[in-house]
């Protein structure tokens, strides 16, 4: 049976050269970037451990049931997303659209993060590092205003990366420099992708699991740096009154759901090249579970580094303060030590309270360096960074930090672009004539074009404008349409048996229960919940202005009019095709049922206009 | 014995500025031994001290290129245990002049390496306060070092681009090639089978037009 099917399909289906290749490309896929900086600051923002329990509640009734049916869907049924949903029902057919306009928008903003990371890789082979002091103004005769203002680091990404402009509606010029990254990081995917799943396959030996080594290698060099203890130790010490917040369960929710990529089409395409008899619930449990495992230890060592960075700012504080005594009053140069630093102030206190106020000395303390939280971006290219220009030997673990992120987008966008490609392919876009090389290459050269908005000077607001709005709400509305789907169109009994035939038994109750009731609910939920939120909060961006009067505070400006319409656009033009195919479909079959009542209408000469043939 | 009196009273003013915290012309200086030189640092003594004024008075001397300055012209004073003091250079013609604060601070700069090294410190240790350190010229290659990094990844990547789809173009010919080769072995086959009415035979048999494909209209 599965052989005729592959004859009717026309020519050969891609397949994969092993099982070990499916299960990286689809880890890695599912573990990106969002594991090593959102995870983590999820963790430490919601009390440490015990945000565990919502996410792994999150893991057992969403994720993995959503993450089953969309790798059983693809591998039964064999097409791309929008070849599937045809497939259940041809009123769906716009879930699949939808799902190849969303990868197509995430894939052209996250190749702009890979941008960023190579540009930053490039940087890391100098000494000392170029984000680790200030750059010479232009007469020579002191630092950058900017820089001083705020830090070094800051300054880099601000200023030298991104050249940033004080608002979104200040668009500014194309940046050579990332635009030559940018088309760097296109050009590595491209050749990851040009034979297709061939060439992907033995892309994902390295780019699934160097960044396991890589954080292997973090957390052990982490151990042995101060502080590191103490950074787990916040990390991990439970706040239990947290739990009690809803927001808590709902971001738990959300980082699932996002963390495993589902919704995209990618899952769909990359188990369509499965053989049938393929154990599809082994497989979409093992992902999920590496996947939340990989976002655990991720934030371990993540964390390990931080308590580092935590404890060398606290001592560079405490040193501040150490000379600012040592040269107020004059005593001998190395007297006043770490450890006898408050004996000293105490009897300076005592002796003399006019000077000591007069000195001004800051406020040292662990927990508020501990407290500094970051996610996203400003972990890896401020936190992070700073962290590093600590550690001795600086440029390795630079190199290494940033070919890891590399890695972890690579495998990412691999399968964004699969969720473009496969329903392409499908639809039979592509002319005879074209072989698929080139036909991948014009995709990757407009994708490319359009990631250029994020190399403008105001690129970085507009991407997350795009990271909030494309890769959120929509995702939820697809999962929504894909389970009620799969459930009601195709029918539960049926879906049954195909599980059946692919694995060798039935789905449990578990599954059963999750698939017909609870995820639905839980989707559904989630998603209200996230619209409620959003409406509550007028939209806010933070924009970096050296001219603002608390630089460098970031200024918290609104968006203006224009840009929170292309916002709503962003959610409503992926979503959008959902409602707009099954419309179309249902009004051609009225005019076809209406038509069929006229003669000579049917090209088939054969047609009994006595005999309904829609039954 | 009154003018003896008068004498020696009116020999220091004579002989030395009175060098005080804060004056106009004098600069303060802070050495930081123990945290330039952990374990081999030296104590601060007379001889250092004596060290410091002619390394000073050199510096005057080669800023002004031909005046002969002494060590009695640097006046020290308010010497502290953190080890910092004041000093004033006075005119060595005209003790009781000092020399204006720029010169004294340019002629610091000029030779401030020197004065640096002969105490085995740096600007950070050994700061002259007011006098802000020179800052080091930005060494700029002549190409930007990523530039060169980015160069390498994008070559090579290209060149991965170019191998493979010179490959896959070589075999997509080579399977055509087999595929003419297979066809060309068909049509001999059928020409031997003798089946006329060629223009009906497709490879997958014989189209019996009478049967039209009923297929599309079952979906929905």
């Amino acid at each position: 049976m599965a052989d005729s099917e592959d004859a009717k399909s026309g020519d050969e289906r891609p397949k994969w050269d092993n099982k070990v290749q499916y299960l990286l490309t689809c880890i890695g896929f599912a573990v990106g970037l969002g594991n090593v900086w959102r995870f983590p600051y999820l963790c430490q923002v919601y009390g440490g451990g015990a945000f565990l329990i919502p996410y792994l509640i999150a893991l057992v009734f969403e994720g993995l049931p959503l993450l089953y049916l969309e790798l059983a869907i693809g591998q039964r049924l064999r097409l791309g997303s929008i070849g599937v949903w045809n497939s259940i029902s041809p009123y769906l057919g716009g879930v699949g659209v939808a799902s190849m306009i969303v990868s197509f928008l995430v894939a052209v903003y996250y190749n702009t993060i890979l941008a960023w990371v190579l540009w930053y890789f490039f940087h890391s082979f100098q000494n000392p590092l170029p984000w680790s002091e200030c750059p010479v103004n232009e007469d020579l005769t002191g630092y950058v205003q900017e820089c001083l203002d705020s830090t070094p680091v800051n300054y880099f990404w601000y200023r030298q990366t991104l050249n940033v402009t004080p608002n979104i509606e200040t668009n500014g010029s194309l940046q050579w420099w990332l635009v030559l990254c940018l088309i760097t990081a296109w050009c590595i995917v491209y050749i990851c992708f040009i034979r297709g799943i061939e060439t992907i396959g033995k892309a994902v030996y390295v780019t699934a699991t160097f960044p396991y080594l890589v954080l292997t290698i973090f957390l052990v060099r982490a151990l042995t740096l101060p502080g590191a203890t103490d950074g787990l130790i916040y990390l991990f010490t439970p706040d239990w009154n947290l739990l009690l917040n809803p927001r808590v369960w709902l971001d738990a929710a959300t980082q699932i759901f996002f963390s495993l990529s589902l919704a995209f089409g990618g899952l769909i395409a990359f188990s369509s090249y499965n053989p049938q008899k393929n154990n599809c619930e082994r497989d979409a449990v093992l992902v999920g579970c590496i996947n939340s495992a990989t976002s655990l230890y991720a934030s371990i060592s993540i964390f390990a580094i931080l308590g580092f960075k935590a404890t060398s700012n606290y001592n560079t504080c405490v040193q501040g303060n150490i000379i600012a005594l040592t040269n107020g009053f004059d005593v001998a140069d190395q007297n006043i030590t770490v450890d006898n630093f408050d004996s000293w102030l105490d009897n300076l206190n005592k002796t003399d309270p006019a000077k000591v106020s007069y000195l001004n000395l800051t406020e040292c303390n662990l927990q508020t360096f501990l407290d500094e939280s970051a996610s996203g971006t400003g972990l890896a290219f401020i936190v992070f960074t700073e962290a590093v220009i600590s550690m001795p030997g600086s440029q390795v673990w630079a190199v290494l930090f940033f070919v890891m992120l590399f890695s972890l987008g690579l495998s990412s966008m691999f399968g964004n672009m699969e969720g473009v490609l496969a329903p392409l392919h499908d639809l039979n876009l592509v002319p005879k004539w074209m072989p698929k090389e080139l036909f991948t290459g014009c995709i990757f050269v407009l994708s490319c074009l359009v990631s250029l908005i994020f190399t403008m000077d105001s690129g970085n607001y507009w991407l997350e404008i795009f990271n909030n709005y494309v890769g959120s709400v929509s995702l939820l509305i697809i999962a929504f349409f894909e389970i009620i789907g799969v459930v009601f169109f195709h029918g539960m009994g049926r879906f049954s048996d195909d599980i059946e035939f692919m694995t060798g038994r039935r789905p449990n109750l578990f599954w059963k229960a999750c698939w017909m009731c609870i995820s639905p609910l839980l989707l559904l939920v989630v998603f209200v919940a996230y619209i409620i939120v959003q409406v509550q909060t007028t939209p806010t961006y933070p924009t970096w202005n050296p001219d603002y009067v608390d630089f460098p505070v970031t200024d918290v400006q609104p968006y203006p009019t224009w840009v929170f319409v292309i916002c709503v656009l962003l959610v409503a033009i992926p979503v959008g095709p959902i409602p707009i195919v099954a419309l179309y479909r249902l009004i051609n079959r009225k005019l076809r049922r209406t038509g069929r009542t006229d003669t000579s209408r049917t090209s088939n000469p054969y047609a009994n206009e006595g005999f309904n043939m829609d039954t | 014995m009154f003018s003896l009196l008068l004498l020696l009273l009116s020999l220091p003013p004579a002989l030395a500025l009175e060098c005080s915290k804060d004056h106009q012309d004098g600069y303060q200086v802070r050495l930081s031994i123990k945290t330039a030189l952990g374990d081999q640092a030296y104590d601060w003594n007379e001889s250092e001290l004596f060290l410091f004024k002619a390394t000073i008075a050199f510096a005057m001397r080669k800023y002004t290129k031909n005046e002969t300055y002494d060590v009695s012209n640097i006046v020290v004073c308010n010497e502290t245990p953190r080890v910092s003091f004041w000093f004033i250079v006075v005119n060595p013609e005209n003790p009781t002049l000092a020399i204006t604060k720029t010169r004294v601070e340019e002629a610091v700069r000029v030779s401030r390496n020197r004065i640096n090294n002969a105490f085995l410190l740096t600007d950070k240790t050994l700061e002259f306060l007011g006098i802000p350190p020179t800052l080091a010229t930005p060494v700029t290659p002549a190409t930007p070092p990523w530039l060169i990094v980015f160069g390498v990844v994008i070559g090579a990547v290209c060149a991965g681009i170019v191998a493979l789809l010179i490959s896959s173009f070589v075999r997509g010919k080579r399977a055509n090639k087999a595929k003419e080769f297979a066809e060309e072995d068909d049509q001999a086959k059928g020409a031997d089978k003798g089946i006329s009415g060629e223009t009906f035979e497709d490879r997958n048999g014989v189209y019996n037009q009478a049967f039209s494909d009923d297929d599309r209209f079952t979906q929905l």
